[in-house]
């Protein structure tokens, strides 16, 4: 029995004390329940998050590309290629978000581009309250370009809005060409399709043309660029894709 | 399990509301999914389960509210209802759609006291 109401119940772990008194989920002195509409958006707090980045991006000039793939496509590969070529002529930085392990920063600062890295933990995608703080901490130049690199993951990244311009979707060819229809929401969400590897397509079996297919039956507007990374193919087509959606006016130095 | 840190923006607006709302606990919780929101309904209520214990909603009942999707057909030029975002017009078999609805993930209605 229970000794501060006298109720039959031994079990604490269900107890929860409020404004000092004591209360079970059987609470016998029940009070009236009614309901309440609230209407309120689950991703709203994130979403609130995302627009103050979104501000500060647009304040200060900054094209902000939010990039996302599975784990392996080669997202880091085309980021370090992507900072050596453009740092003699381009301000840039880069978010990196993984569930463990700073390698992925070490392996950008290397570049010689200021990288923060964020580590998720369990979190299986990166949130806008995340990015906020990898923000402060990078000290963004003004009409600058920056890179924030989400978990390997296809499906939960989707969801969250960091504040970017653009989501932009990683595929290499070693992977399934049908796996915009298998992650829909992502290569709904991406506003671009990256085609890394291909390079390696006499080697593998990658319908290209079927792939671009499937990517625009889940999104009819998505763009794509064909490239290697490693190897320098089709990048060209990638920068001149990440000038034009460089903000046109420059941002007054502060 | 990105259903994980839903649930948990669950908990946060339901301590929020607690506060402004004046109530101590949550009997019931109606949230609205949309079919094409990107949501887990199982993981959800797994997640749902774990997020609340301990919390003023720890024996809350979860109730799913569907809405579908619906997507406007650019060559039928009207809406029509969609299961998938890669789902044709059932009408003529265009895949020219522009996604409009089902894509809300919202709580509607919480019974408290």
């Amino acid at each position: 029995m229970c000794i501060d109401c006298g109720c039959a119940s031994a079990d604490k772990s269900n107890e929860v004390k409020i404004d000092g008194h004591h209360h079970h989920s059987h609470d016998p002195h029940t009070s009236e329940s009614r309901k309440l509409r609230i209407e309120v958006d689950i991703l709203g707090k994130n979403n609130e998050y995302a627009a103050k980045n979104r501000s500060v991006f647009s304040a200060r000039n900054i094209l902000a590309l939010n990039l996302v793939s599975s784990p392996g496509s080669g997202k880091t590969s085309l980021l370090t290629k992507t900072l050596t070529d453009l740092k003699p002529s381009h301000a840039m930085a880069v978010i990196e978000g993984d569930q463990q392990t700073a390698n992925d920063a070490e392996r950008i600062r290397e570049t010689g581009v200021a990288a923060v890295q964020i580590n998720t933990g369990k979190g299986c995608h990166l949130d806008a309250h995340m990015v906020g703080h990898a923000m402060e901490n990078l000290g963004l130049e003004n009409n600058s370009l920056l890179f924030i690199e989400n978990v390997g993951n296809l499906v939960c990244p989707a969801e969250f809005d960091l504040g970017e311009a653009h989501k932009v979707a990683i595929l290499s060819v070693t992977e399934g060409e049908d796996k915009p229809l298998k992650y829909p929401d992502m290569f709904h969400a991406a506003d671009v399709m990256i085609l890394n590897k291909v390079d390696l397509l006499p080697y593998v079996n990658f319908d290209v043309e079927k792939c671009i297919a499937y990517a625009r039956r889940v999104n009819p507007g998505i763009e794509v660029i064909q490239l290697s990374a490693t190897q320098g193919t089709g990048m060209n087509h990638w920068y001149q894709w990440l000038d034009a959606k460089r903000p046109h006016q420059q941002a007054k130095e502060a | 399990m990105h259903e994980m840190s839903l649930c948990e923006g669950i908990l946060r607006v339901i301590e929020e509301q607690a506060e402004s709302q004046n109530y101590h606990k949550v009997k019931t919780v109606w949230l609205e999914i949309g079919a094409l929101a990107g949501v887990e309904v199982e993981a959800l209520r797994f997640g749902f389960d774990v997020v609340m214990k301990d919390s003023i909603a720890r024996d809350a009942k979860l109730e799913v509210i569907h809405v579908p999707g619906q997507a406007w057909c650019m060559q039928c030029m009207k809406n029509i209802e969609i299961a998938q975002r890669f789902d044709a017009c059932p009408d003529c078999g265009s895949h020219q759609l522009q996604v409009n609805g089902g894509e809300a993930l919202q709580i509607k209605e919480l019974e408290v006291e």
